[in-house]
């Protein structure tokens, strides 16, 4: 189905079922440990074999040697995969360092070495007999020390234009009666999913089946045929629930590759975990940025100029942090101008991490507005009311296709209570407690990818949708379910829903809060294929067939669904395609972030106390899981405000804290009650089901919220994520 | 591959250690030679010709279980990989992320730091001993309502928790957060959030946990 003219009244629009907030429909999998992880499928394969990964332990280099005889003599050892056993292989395109390293070593924990055993203990007893003798050499690890050198990446279609100019900024900025101009810097950040990354691999013949944790199965798929260098049809790929994803299983990793050639290795199926501590070097990570904004306003508040420089580093061939591009479309202003550039560090591979680009963008961004807001004496709600824009600033003729910014504006601020902000800071105390407000506006762009689902109707009249979508987390078993039961005219109880499995139709996956919109506008094209099948047999015109409580009627007659089917199973299948309404129109989707927090005046310990997100992205598909997404992604922007940072050995170049005791995430003690309204709102330019992601939405500008909420309690202006007690201590007002 | 230089060390560090490189003595050696374990001419721990074995009897959500394990099987991969109970997760494997959950004599332990052959004789719940998809238990049902997880891998370790948890305020146990050590612990959402903060939710699911142990504990008051 090519959607390509703004949407009408369809089915979709009855809402018995979609938008309702259902739970979700594999919650008594989940919540009783019955559904099945990538390193769970006990019935799948028998005789399984376990492999455990040996990381680099230098950052860049080259293995002189590895001694493996010690650990191929240990007890149960079947086979010791490395570079030099494994036999040429490819590189997935979407991977920036290989999968396995050796002899070169590009990152510190490359994959190096897989011990494959009988069991998980005398695997990893054997890998430690393993002896990798290096020859390390020196390597760019400092991005502060890298900034000077760093050259205008690549663009990309991820990356958008490197460098954007409308105007004269610079004349502009220097005519203006208010500016600021000031840095910010952003970690390392790791994402931490709860289930590290796990493969289980099996050969049939030259056959590859692999159970594993994706998020983009497709996507694994190709760059996994790629990396073994055999067709894409011999491969199979399934991965029905994934323990957390957040970008870090977009791409294929090495678990996947070394589990693949563990099995074949030893002729036996083998799987794989990544060990929790080789997870933030061994994988990929969101780039620390530093991030130098320019404001120019009249001394009314209007924006005349704006500008947006951000540096980052990666890999050789690897590309930028896109933190800017929010910058580009977010507030007016007619000069304006920004910039990507990017060092080359011998770092663990950067790449997407929850709302890339937007993330640390706005956790910038939303701060300067705070401090320019602070210079004209104007209110920071206010100041971002009075720099909205309903058009592209850089191309006035193209409108969003919906942006009630204002309301989510407006809306927040009278619900959280913010005209009892004090601006002057430091100036509300509760005791011992030093209390701020903050806020932050929140955005994230909409985008739209191909999408295709299968749909089956059998002669009992239940419905089976089969899609290569995966569920992260983000409720996609339930949304779906929704989709087509909404479509078919059925309870979600008579929908079963198969995710995850290249044998299935190929989905946009799980990323970029694309997922929700684009899955289930597929599933759509599927039931409209479906519907008309169902109302050719029943010589029904499918334009006058109304499909509900399990009947498809036409005028005075009704017959039940599964009467189509009773010469055998009706399987229809389509995809979503859309023209160029994300040309004519920017999709975007719009929010407003509020943050209470609290500073003990003496120790300078920082608690959230309340929090408030106003989120505006088309129809909501389900209002409780989706308020989750919000919830979850506000508590990640708490964990980015006040403790994430994945800390940079410079000279030995690696992280750190590799672990969840060094890596700091916000535990149930950080996070208060947190409220969330969604807008009544549809954009019918988006899709057919008029919804837009939310997933990353209510991430971006939360860390700026809760940094403006501090300063706010305190006076105290921290630049520098994350906002811990040393940053600030020694600047907090005397104690009286 | 480690390098230990403790003269003193024993079979048991040794053994900790996993395979090594160690300065042993001649005596040492012949002491670690009856144990199955070898020394090369230059001193470097060659593993044993087989893993050390041994038995343990233990009740698993009610039903006894005799398992014959390598005697460095945690408990949570005896649960996971020999009696293929994979409700119990493993998130970490050191005791950071609380993933791996459960109820042994009614108190919740991280199985990954506890070895499965510490266990002979207890009394083991975990996850799926709670309930099952047709007939959960009262907090698996809360978590349901109140949507409180969204991947589902850290779900099972924050049930069991918040299940033992109602227990300890039940029995006085004071928490951190506790105002009066001697007096009843509140089922505040302070304490809650204390009780519960072994427990990470990456997802960030936390809100929405809190609301469903606070419906279990009221519908129990």
């Amino acid at each position: 189905m090519k959607f390509d003219t703004p949407a009408t009244t369809n089915p979709i629009d009855a809402l018995k079922v979609v938008g309702q907030p259902i739970d979700r429909i594999d919650g008594p999998l989940k919540t009783t440990g019955t559904a099945p992880y990538a390193y769970e499928h006990h019935g799948e394969a028998e005789n399984v074999a376990y492999g455990h990964v040996i990381g680099a332990g230098i950052a860049k280099g080259r293995i002189a040697g590895i001694d493996t005889a010690a650990a191929g003599r240990a007890p149960g050892v079947l086979a010791i995969v490395t570079a030099a056993t494994a036999g040429p292989l490819g590189k997935g395109k979407r991977n920036t360092a290989t999968l396995l390293g050796g002899p070169e070593i590009q990152h510190y924990h490359q994959a190096v070495a897989l011990v494959v055993a009988e069991t998980f203990e005398q695997a990893r007893a054997a890998a430690e007999l393993v002896r990798i003798d290096y020859l390390a050499e020196p390597g760019a690890f400092d991005l502060r020390a890298a900034k000077g050198s760093a050259t205008k990446p690549k663009e990309s279609g991820q990356t958008g234009p490197v460098d954007t100019s409308v105007g004269d900024f610079a004349g502009a900025f220097a005519r203006a009666p208010v500016s600021l101009d000031t840095t910010y810097t952003t970690p390392d950040q790791s994402h931490m999913m709860m289930e590290p990354h796990a493969s289980l691999a099996l050969w049939e013949g030259d056959r590859l089946t692999l159970w594993t944790s994706s998020q983009m199965i497709d996507w694994w798929t190709d760059d996994l045929a790629a990396t073994l260098d055999i067709p894409k049809k011999n491969v199979r790929v399934v991965s029905p629930f994934i323990g957390g994803g957040f970008g870090g299983k977009l791409f294929l990793r090495a678990d996947a590759l070394l589990a693949a050639l563990g099995a074949r290795a030893a002729g036996r199926p083998v799987k794989v975990a990544l060990h929790r501590p080789l997870v933030p070097n061994n994988t990929t990570h969101r780039p620390a940025t530093v991030q130098r904004i320019r404001i120019g306003a009249t001394r009314e508040g209007d924006i005349t100029a704006i500008a947006h420089e951000s540096w980052s580093g990666d890999l050789p061939d690897g590309g930028p942090e896109t933190a800017v591009n929010q910058t580009r479309l977010l507030y007016a202003g007619a000069n304006r101008m920004t910039a990507m550039r990017l060092a080359v560090l011998d770092l663990p591979e950067g790449n997407s991490m929850r709302a890339p680009g937007e993330a640390p963008g706005m956790m910038a961004l939303e701060i300067a507005m705070d401090e320019m807001a602070e210079k004209l004496r104007i209110d920071p709600v206010e100041f971002r009311i009075r720099n909205d824009t309903l058009v592209d600033p850089e191309k006035p003729g193209r409108p969003f296709s919906s942006r009630p910014f204002v309301e989510c504006l407006r809306l927040g601020a009278d619900r959280f209570g913010w005209s009892r902000r004090d601006p002057q800071p430091a100036r509300r105390r509760e005791g011992r407690w030093l209390v701020g407000l903050g806020m932050a506006a929140a955005f994230r762009n909409n985008l739209l990818m191909t999408s295709a689902a299968r749909v089956r109707l059998d002669a009992e009249g239940g419905v089976t949708v089969e899609t290569d979508m995966t569920d992260i987390g983000t409720g996609s078993y339930t949304i779906i379910a929704q989709t087509a039961a909404e479509m078919m005219g059925l309870p979600v109880g008579r929908v079963t829903v198969r995710l995850g499995d290249s044998r299935f139709p190929v989905s946009a996956g799980s990323g970029g809060q694309f997922g929700a919109n684009n899955a289930t506008a597929g599933v759509y094209a599927a039931c409209v294929k479906l519907r008309e099948e169902i109302a050719r047999r029943l010589g029904f015109n499918s334009a006058d067939a109304a499909f509900v409580d399990g009947e498809v009627r036409s005028g005075n007659r009704a017959i039940p669904l599964g009467a189509a089917a009773a010469e055998g199973e009706i399987v229809a299948e389509d995809a979503i395609e859309y023209g160029d309404l994300d040309e004519t129109y920017q999709q975007s989707t719009f929010g407003a972030h509020f943050v209470e927090a609290a500073v003990d005046s003496a120790t300078g310990e920082a608690r959230v106390r309340r929090m408030l997100a106003v989120c505006a992205a088309g129809r909501i598909l389900n209002p409780k899981s989706a308020r989750s997404q919000v919830i979850g992604a506000m508590t990640m922007g708490v964990g980015a405000a006040l403790m994430e940072h994945l800390a940079v050995d410079t000279r030995r170049g690696f992280f750190v804290n590799h672990d969840l005791a060094g890596y700091e995430v916000p535990v149930h003690a950080d996070i208060p009650h947190q409220e969330v309204v969604f807008l009544d709102e549809t954009d019918p330019i988006s899709s057919p089901m008029k919804a837009k992601g939310v997933g990353e939405l209510g991430l971006c500008g939360v860390g700026a919220a809760v940094a403006n909420a501090i300063y706010n309690a305190t006076g105290v202006r921290v630049r520098d994520y994350p906002i811990t007690l040393d940053t600030y201590l020694d600047r907090l007002p005397e104690v009286a | 591959m480690h390098r230990l230089s403790n003269p003193g060390l024993s079979r048991r560090d040794v053994l900790a250690a996993g395979a090594a490189t160690l300065a042993g003595s001649a005596a040492s050696r012949d002491a670690l030679a009856q144990e199955g374990v070898n020394l090369d001419a230059a001193g470097t721990l060659e593993a044993p010709s087989q893993p050390f074995h041994d038995t343990v009897r233990l009740t698993v959500n009610g039903v006894i279980r005799e398992l014959r394990l390598d005697t460095r099987t945690t408990l949570l991969d005896a649960l996971r990989e020999h009696l293929h109970l994979t409700g119990t997760k493993k998130g970490c494997d050191h005791g950071q992320c609380g993933a791996c959950t459960v109820l042994v004599d009614g108190v919740r332990i991280n199985a990954c730091l506890t070895l499965a052959l510490m266990h002979e004789g207890d009394d083991i719940t975990t996850i799926e001993g709670l309930g099952t998809p047709e007939n959960l238990h009262p907090m698996q049902a809360a978590f349901v309502r109140h949507d409180g997880y969204q991947c589902g891998y850290c779900t099972p370790g924050q049930i069991c928790s918040a299940v033992a948890v109602l227990k300890e305020v039940d029995a006085g146990i004071p928490s951190h957060v506790t105002h009066d050590i001697a007096g009843a612990p509140a089922l505040s959402d302070e304490e809650l959030r204390e009780r519960m903060s072994g427990n990470i939710c990456r997802c960030g699911a936390y809100s929405n946990i809190i609301d469903a142990i606070t419906e279990v504990a009221g519908t129990r008051a």
